[in-house]
């Protein structure tokens, strides 16, 4: 024993600690660790406590998701996309019902598109919610995970109200939403929006912000340079967070997205510390995007009055036969949609989520490859923490914001 | 108004079309959005062309399956440029046979699309250097995403007590898949629903039919089922309604 006290104390004639050379070794990280966010295998050649190359593990939560949307039809594919990113589902079923709407070249009412536009904030704000609050747990810190998860439960009853589920709404259908908001949900949110999200979220953020122990963990970690970016196919918060001021909400687009006034927020240094605060930052513009909403948003039907592709309601459905003979054909044999191909891709909270949708004219996608946002940065990874700590990848996998629903598919 | 889908910048329609038109066998893709057509040997230069004009994003690789072609795959490359605020896409065809030049050169991006366009598809991708498996499981075998590829799979997981480890083994469904066939006979299908043969021009002629005793005439009740059916009645005809071979478990 006294031994090894001397040895490492350097009291032995072995010299100074680190004089001993050590192999490269490698470990493995995941599948099942709770910073992984899911299930994760990293495979790292460390060189002592630093990252000399790094290998991603993928498909471990691999469904087949695209091989099971080829055998159902359109409406029946909706609610796999809520259970993609289980952490934002209205966003990826965005994509999915404008590439459909585009296909057939429907009209949505503008009551559709704004409520659409308001729960897709809604969805940015709990993301958010669940990424800055694991990505601060991951680098140590516990109090502002708390508080954040109490502004996603408020979400998720808000999802609730809106929808029947707190998950996995399924409710943005092609040609509209699935059912009208009630008034009183709109005013609690907007209450919401005005006093508990804004106090709960500052309160949770400055205890995190400008804290010298986050900023030791953070800041300069994993740069990514501009050009890096472009070249690894960064979307989202990972490339605004590189200095590209890029935001397809704001440079294409979708539904009242032009009618809305947002900035968007952009990093200086590339790093995770400027990830985190471009996140922030988009939190309050979601608030600011959903207020904005709430004022403009107009009465009207929420969903286009296309019978051959929107559901008649159950009241129209007592009196009319031709409403519902369209309600039975809709929920057996479905819509067609016109052959053609299209690439749709939104601003979901983690960046570019696209849906390549391929229609052969008939009730089911020929082929529907969707596109992760989390493929390509987590293929960046192996770059990004080279040269870095062990301990620096749980806070570059939290800065890239990973769900493996979503990446694996 | 139309469909709310992102709205991002018309063609430009400047030189780079032109450049990129004007390399051998590359046309225009019919459909909705900005696509061509490339053959498998010019898709580098091409890549490189539209780089440089601005197309600074790879952000997806696509593959599809039409069993029908002569090359049977599809891959499909989404561009996507910044400063233009626009999205094409190329698409280039292959056989299982025939390798794609890899594209990782120009986007290291492309390194794990194309990997997984490998895995669910089987097209190899001449130059990169690491084309394994990513979504799929450690050893596993067949391209999950071709058509002929079934949806249930060919093997199961499953713990084994014997073992005492997770073991596969042959696919057993409790329940068969259930495809429903919605096609309308109205709309094209190509089965032949009974009594569709009377509408054909110029029909076989028919089996003779055995003649009856007493020829009808009218409808009284010995013909209606009601009381007994007199001893001469004709053979049973088929039951109308029954539609054979029109889907299956339906």
């Amino acid at each position: 024993m006294s031994d090894y006290l001397d040895e490492i104390e350097g009291k032995t004639e072995g010299g100074t600690p680190g004089d001993t050379a050590i192999a490269n070794y490698t470990i493995n990280f995941g599948p099942q660790h709770p910073a992984a966010h899911g299930v994760l295998r990293l495979v790292m050649e460390l060189d002592g406590e630093i990252v000399e190359r790094l290998d991603p593990h993928v498909g471990l939560l691999h469904r087949g998701t695209e091989k099971l949307i080829e055998y159902k039809t359109y409406l029946q594919a909706l609610p796999y996309f809520d259970r993609l990113d289980y952490c934002s589902p209205m966003c990826m079923e965005h994509s999915y019902v404008l590439a459909i709407e585009k296909l057939l070249g429907l009209e949505v009412p503008a009551r559709a598109q704004w409520l659409r536009v308001f729960f897709a904030e809604l969805t940015r704000i709990s993301n958010h919610m669940l990424n800055l609050g694991s990505h601060v747990m991951d680098v140590g810190a516990m109090t502002p995970n708390l508080w954040l998860f109490e502004i996603r439960e408020d979400c998720m009853n808000f999802y609730e109200r809106a929808s029947g589920a707190r998950m996995h709404a399924a409710y943005f259908r092609p040609g509209g939403v699935h059912q009208d908001v009630p008034l009183k949900l709109l005013t609690d949110i907007a209450d919401w929006l005005d006093n508990r999200m804004p106090r709960l979220f500052e309160d949770a953020i400055s205890l995190v912000a400008e804290n010298r122990i986050f900023k030791q963990r953070n800041v300069d970690i994993a740069l990514v340079s501009r050009e890096d970016a472009l070249r690894w196919g960064f979307s989202g918060p990972m490339i605004r967070g590189s200095g590209i001021p890029w935001d397809i909400r704001k440079a294409q687009p979708y539904d009242k997205y032009a009618e809305v006034d947002f900035d968007v927020p952009v990093g200086t240094r590339g790093d995770c510390y400027d990830r985190f605060m471009v996140r922030v930052e988009e939190v309050r513009q979601s608030a600011r995007i959903m207020k904005q909403c709430l004022q403009k948003m107009p009465e009207g039907p929420i969903a286009s009055l296309d019978r051959k592709v929107v559901p008649p309601k159950r009241g129209e459905m007592k009196h009319s036969m031709e409403a519902l003979i369209h309600h039975f054909k809709l929920y057996t044999e479905g819509f067609h949609v016109p052959e053609g191909e299209v690439y749709v891709a939104t601003e979901s909270p983690k960046g570019e989520f696209g849906v390549y949708l391929v229609s052969d004219g008939t009730n089911k996608p020929y082929r529907c490859k969707i596109r992760p946002t989390a493929f390509s940065h987590l293929q960046a990874m192996d770059f990004m923490s080279k040269g870095h700590m062990l301990a620096d990848t749980t806070a570059i996998l939290g800065a890239l914001d990973i769900v493996f629903g979503e990446c694996d598919r | 108004m139309s469909s709310p889908a992102p709205v991002y910048a018309a063609d430009p329609g400047d030189d780079a079309y032109a450049t990129l038109l004007a390399l051998p066998g590359v046309v225009r893709h019919p459909g909705l959005e900005t696509a061509f057509d490339v053959p498998r040997d010019q898709l580098l230069a091409a890549m490189g062309l539209l780089r440089d004009a601005e197309y600074q994003q790879l952000m997806e690789i696509a593959g599809v399956d039409y069993p029908s072609r002569p090359e049977r795959f599809e891959v499909v490359y989404c561009l996507l440029s910044l400063t233009k605020n626009h999205r094409m896409r190329l698409h280039v065809s292959a056989a299982e046979d025939t390798p794609v030049p890899s594209v990782t050169g120009i986007w290291p991006v492309a390194g794990w699309l194309e990997r997984e366009v490998y895995d669910m598809y089987g097209v190899l991708f001449e130059g990169n250097t690491d084309l394994r498996r990513i979504l799929t499981d450690y050893g596993f075998q067949g391209h999950p995403q071709r058509k002929d590829f079934p949806l249930s799979g060919y093997v199961e997981l499953r713990y084994s007590e014997e073992a005492k480890r997770v073991v596969y083994q042959p696919v057993s469904l409790a329940q068969d898949f259930r495809n429903f066939d919605f096609m309308s006979p109205w709309e094209g299908a190509d089965y032949i629903l009974p009594g569709d043969e009377k509408a054909q021009p110029s029909p076989p002629a028919p089996p003779a039919t055995p003649p009856t005793a007493t020829p009808k005439t009218s409808e009284d009740t010995k013909d209606t089922g009601a009381g007994k059916p007199g001893p001469e009645a004709g053979p049973k005809p088929a039951n109308p309604d029954v539609a054979p071979g029109k889907g299956q478990n339906q």
